[in-house]
């Protein structure tokens, strides 16, 4: 009996040592990647001239931190059009609006994308101008937009309408073409209508994909809404970029603290619902 | 024999008992009832043999009515008007055009140069910001650092470091280190270890336990045994998300120099002042085939990983 144990112990030892040998040695190769990164490195750094801090700079620096901490509380509690409270629900009104233009117009778009529901041609030329409304940055598009709206928050709206088609049809697209169609014909065999299948055999599958995105989108856009303010599109960006380009570090501290909440609170609660969207109503 | 028997009867009273205390539980969960539910009561349909059933009221009438107040206050805060977008459409059309019609010859003329900085400034961003992000993101992971408050500092940390758009650092460094590439860099590298960090220590938080701790009962350090059982387990995770943030940190570098970081961003503002659209044009497609290289390369990547 005893015997038997230490042989099947020692057969257990020699299966763990045989693998441990045949593991494939990948040393060289992974020195090879680590040099490679350290080489891509230095050609990098070749065109990053550190100058040093000039002592402007340090200045700078002391009074962005000064601002931080001390920040102008005056501004934050100004319920004029002046005042933080009314630009932080501009941004928010910005976000909604330019996520949900965007997410609706992405939707016939990336039906017309998807190369399950029409013919591959008219997919890629979709997907073609897709590719184009993504090529082009965001700062980019609101200057196109200005031209049709003038400066202001509507241009952020027009801009951010464009701006979130790209990255929303690309998840449409992939919510469409896993769409399960073994549905559409048992409800064929039911005797559905056409209306009646896309109500109850599309719409439950994509409705949670497409909210979901749409509200990951609303995120980012939320984000984009304050550098857009550096072209004049409205929004918390043009303040406080003219705080920075004015020196006025209080202002500039105030306006931070008010942006790392805000985009804080939101990620937030967005995680929340989607969360809730994955799993379902517990 | 009986051994195992009496294993079998042990294991069987165990899920016995789980089963029951479900049921217990389920009970009590489902007597909670949502305040929705409470204003509007379900629906109670009656079966044929008796028995009835309650129908929550659909949420969707509510749901859309909030929808709506949000987006008409929105509308009121950015003077949205659709009449003026259709009225003006016309005037969409003249940049986009000369956009469409790009002046090839810049491209070798002009955008070299600047193209080789972006690249550069965002491939030692990524490298900086990911180099730092996974020491940093190995701090932030509840499952191995026990330490609750230095655990919620690096993540409080983390999350200001992502919150602030990567213009407004460029915007606020290219102060402090005077203008060009190494302010872009600095905002590149700490925006991207804000995001690879929050991506690595959520993936670190759900990988198999099991090898670290039976590396830290045969005595190995903490670090022994996260490089050996936790590092082979989030290596293809770590260098997917480093890809990923190659390809943002390439795309966003072309707008940096607006704020005067260097790069394509400063050509791009330099054009658009100028109203030379054309140029615009051919800096874009040169930018989209780096993208696309990226794209390419990172695919390629990937799929040797997996």
């Amino acid at each position: 009996m005893k015997d038997n144990k230490n042989n099947i112990e020692l057969t257990a030892n020699e299966n763990i040592l045989e693998k441990l040998y045949s593991e494939p040695n990948n040393l060289w190769l992974r020195l090879l990647i680590v040099f490679v990164i350290i080489i891509v490195a230095a050609w990098g750094s070749t065109s990053l001239s550190f100058s040093g801090i000039t002592e402007k700079g340090m200045n700078v620096a002391k009074s962005v931190f000064h601002g931080i901490i001390y920040p102008d509380t005056e501004l934050l509690f100004n319920f004029t059009k002046d005042g933080v409270p009314f630009l932080v629900l501009q941004t928010i009104a910005i976000a909604v609006l330019g996520t949900i233009n965007g997410a609706i117009l992405a939707i016939p778009i990336s039906f017309l994308a998807s190369t399950n529901i029409v013919p591959k041609p008219v997919a890629y030329i979709f997907r073609a101008l897709i590719l184009f409304v993504r090529c082009i940055p965001s700062l980019l598009w609101a200057l196109i937009w200005i031209r049709v709206t003038g400066p202001g928050a509507f241009c952020g709206v027009a801009t951010q309408s464009i701006c979130s088609i790209g990255m929303i049809s690309k998840m449409y697209i992939t919510a469409i073409e896993n769409l399960d169609t073994g549905i559409l014909e048992s409800l064929d065999a039911a005797g559905c209508n056409t209306f009646e299948k896309i109500r109850v055999g599309i719409l439950p599958q994509l409705l949670a994909s497409f909210i979901s995105t749409a509200i990951y989108r609303f995120d980012i856009n939320l984000k984009d809404a304050t550098t857009l303010g550096i072209v004049g599109a409205g929004g918390i960006g043009s303040p406080m970029m003219q705080s920075i380009s004015s020196a006025k570090y209080n202002r500039v501290g105030s306006f931070l603290w008010v942006l790392i909440l805000l985009v804080l609170v939101i990620e937030w609660i967005s995680t929340k619902i989607r969360a809730r969207l994955a799993r379902g109503r517990s | 024999m009986t051994r195992h028997s009496e294993k079998d009867k042990i294991k069987r009273d165990n899920a016995l008992a789980k089963i029951v205390f479900k049921q217990q539980h389920k009970h009590d969960l489902d007597n909670k009832v949502s305040i929705f539910d409470r204003v509007f009561k379900p629906e109670t349909i009656t079966l044929d043999n008796g028995h009835s059933v309650d129908r929550p009221r659909s949420r969707v009438p509510l749901i859309m009515l909030c929808l709506l107040a949000v987006i008409y206050i929105s509308i009121k805060a950015t003077g949205f008007d659709l009449r003026v977008i259709i009225e003006r459409a016309n005037q969409l059309t003249v940049i986009l055009g000369q956009i469409l019609t790009p002046n090839w010859k810049f491209i070798p003329a002009k955008v070299i140069e600047p193209l080789l900085d972006t690249i550069k400034m965002s491939i030692v961003g990524t490298i900086i910001g990911c180099g730092l992000g996974l020491p940093i993101a190995v701090i932030a992971s509840s499952n191995i650092n026990k330490n609750r408050p230095s655990l919620l500092i690096v993540r409080l940390f983390l999350a200001i470091t992502r919150s602030i758009p990567t213009l407004i650092y460029a915007l606020i460094f290219a102060l402090i280190f005077s203008l060009g590439a190494f302010a872009g860099t600095i905002a590149i590298a700490l925006f991207t270890l804000g995001i690879v960090a929050k991506m690595l220590y959520e993936s670190i938080e759900t990988i198999d336990m099991g090898p670290y701790e039976a590396m830290q009962s045969y005595g190995a350090t903490t670090f022994e045994s996260f490089w050996v059982a936790c590092m082979p387990q989030i290596l293809p995770i770590y260098i997917d998300n480093c890809l990923y943030c190659l390809e943002l940190n390439v795309r966003s570098s072309s707008i940096l120099g607006y704020v005067g970081a260097g790069g394509l961003g400063l050509l791009i503002s330099e054009r658009t002042g100028l109203r030379f659209y054309h140029d615009v044009g051919a800096i874009l497609i040169t930018l989209f085939i780096v993208v696309w290289a990226i794209d390419i390369f990172s695919d390629y990547v990937r799929s040797k990983l997996i």
